[in-house]
């Protein structure tokens, strides 16, 4: 797996500014229902895979969109804060 | 080989799966259901280049062979030779998304360990050139070990290499049953998917996705919610104005129709059962067709864009606080034209408490079997006048009376996630499929289906519930110059009569106890059976030939038009609504708990409004 030159500073995919690109660092798949984190591993999801913020929550608190490896996926705010995010250095 | 070779279509959703289904098949399709399941069964036949015909079957989308969903579930058993009243097809045709292959491949993977023989349709080719990438098929082919071929479905681009592979693939197959096991792990399929994608992928620009550049625009925090309001302002507005001229002319149809036949047929019985009866009854609903195929081309549209899922994702804030997920806006969407496609629609919904919530709430989205009662009862009662300039009054009521429908929704299912349907707030995740153009073939396929449906249920239930009613109003006749009212005198007059007693206390006359009962069969009959009623009862004076429009207003107060329009935003008055619901459901016990609480709501509504009509002297 060829991770990034990377310094591991810790974020999740929602503290992501929108359009920074990173990779997967860690998911907490056991902070996720079952059936949460099976579909979510469907969409693609596993360490390693680069994920990009595209449109964080609206004005309420609605969801986030982002993309995950090559597809636009959906996602509620407790489920993307389990996705650990490593950035690039200078993109931190 | 006797049997024509049964190959199944399979893919995940968003590959483009149907647009070859309709490609490969054309119109030669049938659709059916699955016994026990209501997933729609949707097969065609198509001819090899060679003239064998092949009978294809398209399974339902699915992310892998480990459902998630009713759907899913009938993908995986299919493909197992498990599903009850299919055979095991002969071989799969497999659909990946050629923009999306790092995780379409992961399902491919598993079907070709399935050990059928198999073809893979390498789709959208041109979409992911456009987006700069360029992908191998014959490395694809070699690292996969199964024929692949470039496709682009909706421009029917290599569907002639297809069809030659597809014959190679069924030529005198043998049935093999599938290896046993399915492969199961997910992670180590992914990650070997990845490897596959990026052998076979031979440049890479970082060109920005258009899809991403309109995702910014149609997701933005304000413009999003704006353009979400202004489609939902032109589809209820196209629903209403563009319906008028084609309305007009089944109106005129119909008319002629019946003039004709009351023509050619001598007076009596069964001149009456087919003037009054079937065309006066079947015609008073297949007038609404126009409306229900105009929401249904924006609803088909909506989806076939990929923007109903960018309107889930706006309206996830909203459902959330009501309990439920940005998913539960499709199937509601879809009930506004009709509940049964609306509540099917909730197999998406994977959370189970979450789509039975849905489906409870699914009747209150006023359908377009209300439109019919609502337009005529509005149109006679209610005052023609401006309240402002632009503004009428009548406008405003029927606008209103779908407000009313959706606050219902939400407060029922607010109360319902906190009682019968309480359980773990449910989830979010969704796939955001990329913009396409609508086909138009694809969206005429999806109509006349629709269409087709529509004219059975009024070709079946509707006309049967009339024809009884019609019976019933007509028999016995009272004796010659008794002076008793026929409809008085008839079984559906004695019936009306007893109902009256329940429904007095909310304002309802007779006619309208009466109405209520074919109403139970699907709502729109109510307008027929009013018609109906004061045909028979004055079809020897001249009031008989006073309009609709002209009895009600002879015979229904205000307050009691009101009290049945709301009687009609809540009431659960359709067999096809609840036996969806059953089927849907498994049992009895969430069709009979939302027929309970539905006519509860109708009955204390339309109290409320009678006596509130009443005290403020309408």
């Amino acid at each position: 797996m060829d991770v990034p030159a990377a310094i591991s500073v810790p974020i999740h995919l929602a503290q992501l500014r929108p359009h920074a690109i990173g990779t997967v660092a860690k998911v907490e798949w056991d902070r996720l229902a079952e059936p949460e984190a099976r579909r979510l591993r469907e969409l693609g999801l596993d360490e390693g895979v680069e994920v990009e913020l595209l449109r964080r929550s609206g004005l309420f608190g609605g969801p986030l969109a982002c993309r995950i490896g090559r597809m636009t996926v959906a996602l509620r705010r407790h489920v993307a804060a389990t996705i650990h995010v490593a950035l690039p250095a200078e993109a931190a | 080989m006797n049997a024509t070779p049964l190959v199944a279509l399979v893919g995940n959703p968003n590959a483009g799966k149907s647009a070859l289904f309709n490609a490969l098949t054309g119109a030669r399709q049938k659709v059916g259901n699955y016994p026990g399941v209501t997933v729609e069964r949707h097969s065609g036949r198509m001819a090899l280049p060679d003239g064998r015909p092949i009978e294809l079957i398209d399974l339902p989308g699915a992310y892998s062979l480990d459902p998630a969903s009713p759907d899913e579930q009938v993908t995986r058993d299919v493909l197992l030779g498990r599903q009850q009243g299919e055979r095991l097809p002969d071989a799969i045709l497999t659909v990946v998304d050629a923009s999306n292959l790092d995780n379409h491949l992961r399902f491919t993977l598993q079907l070709i360990a399935l050990g059928l023989p198999i073809v893979v349709a390498l789709n959208m080719v041109d979409l992911a050139e456009r987006d700069g990438l360029k992908l191998d098929p014959e490395a694809l082919e070699r690292e996969l070990g199964v024929p692949v071929v470039a496709t682009v479905a909706v421009r029917r681009r290599g569907l002639d290499a297809l069809k030659a592979r597809m014959a190679e693939m069924v030529k005198g197959v043998a049935k093999i049953r599938p290896s046993a096991g399915v492969q199961h792990d997910i992670v180590l399929l992914q990650r070997r998917a990845r490897q596959i994608a990026t052998a076979v992928t031979l440049s890479e620009t970082a060109a920005r996705r258009w899809t991403h550049r309109l995702d910014a625009l149609f997701l933005h925090p304000v413009a999003g919610p704006l353009i979400l309001l202004a489609t939902m302002f032109l589809m209820f507005q196209a629903v209403f104005a563009w319906s008028e001229v084609p309305k007009g002319l089944i109106e005129d149809g119909m008319a002629w129709l019946g003039s004709e036949i009351g023509a050619a047929l001598p007076d009596g019985v069964l001149r009456s059962l087919i003037i009054d009866g079937v065309i006066a009854g079947v015609g008073a609903v297949v007038v609404f067709l126009p409306q229900i195929l105009i929401l249904f081309v924006f609803i088909l549209v909506l989806e076939a864009t990929g923007y109903m899922v960018r309107a889930a994702f706006l309206m996830d804030r909203v459902m959330a606080s009501v309990g439920l997920s940005g998913r539960a806006f499709i199937p509601l969407l879809s009930s506004f034209a009709c509940a049964v496609p609306g509540i099917m629609a909730t197999r998406t919904i994977a959370d189970e408490k979450d789509r039975l919530t849905t489906i409870l709430i699914a009747p209150l989205m006023t359908c377009s079997a209300r439109l019919p009662v609502y337009t005529i009862i509005i149109g006679a009662l209610i005052p023609d006048r401006a309240l402002l300039p632009g503004i009428g009054l009548q406008g405003l009521v029927l606008f209103a009376l779908y407000v009313l429908g959706v606050v219902g929704a939400f407060c029922a299912a607010l109360v319902l996630r906190r009682t019968v349907t309480r359980g773990a707030t449910s989830g979010f995740m969704m796939e955001m499929p990329k913009y396409q153009w609508p086909r138009l073939r694809d969206v005429l396929l999806g109509l006349w289906q629709r269409a087709l449906i529509f004219l059975k249920r009024a070709g079946t239930i509707i006309l049967y519930t009339t024809v009884i009613l019609w019976a019933l109003l007509s028999f016995p006749k009272p004796p010659e110059g008794s002076g008793i009212s026929k409809v008085d005198y008839s079984i559906a007059g004695r019936i009306g009569n007893g109902l009256q007693t329940i429904v007095a206390p909310i304002g309802f006359n007779r006619d309208m106890a009466l109405a209520l009962i074919p109403a139970m069969a699907a709502r729109e009959v109510a307008v027929a059976a009013i018609g109906t009623v004061y045909a028979i009862d004055n079809a020897d004076d001249d009031k008989g030939k006073a309009s609709i429009t002209q009895q009600l207003q002879a015979h229904w107060s205000l307050p009691s038009a009101l009290a049945f329009l709301m009687w009609f935003v809540f009431a659960p008055q359709c067999i096809s609504t609840i036996a969806v619901t059953r089927r849907e459901t498994n049992g009895w016990k969430w069709p009979a708990f939302m027929i309970g609480y539905l006519f509860a709501l109708a009955y204390v509504a339309a109290g409320i409004t009678y006596w509130s009509a009443v005290g403020l002297g309408l």
